[in-house]
């Protein structure tokens, strides 16, 4: 059995980004706070394009944003 | 909590609450026999009929009274977009209280196959109908509680 979780740096890259709040970066990218929250907390893999869109508001590639991890178990 | 969190806990209470009032007001005052004992198919049909523009209003008004008074208190507006989490939490919900009212549905029929009366049928399809949307607004509360 493997389990899979993508993992992100945004709290880290909106610290970076004169501590853009929530809010901002969910207007930035055309989502709710709430969605923002989720995808911070890992609750919710985004889509691939709001992926792109989130990557784009940081102006940093994809894969500083998101990185997939793969753990195995049992 | 969010606005979306908010709004579902308002939207099972407000199905609760009309579909309790509006069938204590119909089984009291508009049915002259016990409603178990009732196999007038008109009577069942106008129960169901008229459930769902009572539902619908009564939803309306509560969402109006609701987003006044959270604008009074938290000075949050309604978000004016629902973006993919939201339209993903709404399929999911949807999906499940799909599941439960078909599952009513068949159950219901099977009641009728077996020799249950009519009254039976309809009793186990609005309870269905009422338990499905109870499950929708509580798995949209799950899922923006903890993701999926």
């Amino acid at each position: 059995m493997s389990k899979e979780s993508i993992k992100n740096n945004i709290r880290t890259l909106r610290f970076f980004n004169n501590e853009m709040t929530q809010q901002q970066l969910a207007d930035k990218v055309g989502v709710t706070r709430q969605t923002i929250v989720a995808i911070e907390k890992g609750n919710y893999s985004p889509s691939l394009e709001l992926a792109f869109k989130i990557a784009i508001a940081f102006n940093k590639p994809l894969e500083e944003v998101f990185s997939y991890h793969q753990e195995k178990s049992g | 909590m969010s606005f979306q969190e908010k709004r579902s806990i308002v939207s099972l209470f407000s199905n609760l609450l009309i579909s309790i009032l509006y069938l204590i007001y119909i089984l009291k005052y508009h049915s002259t026999t016990n409603p178990l004992n009732n196999n007038d198919l008109a009577f069942w049909g106008g129960l169901i009929l008229l459930l769902v523009p009572v539902k619908v209003f009564g939803k309306v008004v509560i969402h109006i009274i609701f987003l006044i008074i959270n604008k009074i208190v938290t000075n949050e507006d309604e978000p004016n977009f629902s973006d993919e989490l939201d339209k993903l939490i709404e399929l999911k919900s949807l999906k499940i209280a799909f599941i439960i009212f078909m599952s009513g549905f068949v159950l219901s029929m099977a009641a009728i196959v077996v020799g249950y009366t009519a009254s039976t049928m309809f009793v186990l399809l609005i309870s269905s109908l009422i338990l499905s949307e109870v499950a929708g607004d509580l798995s949209q509360i799950y899922f923006y509680r903890k993701g999926f």
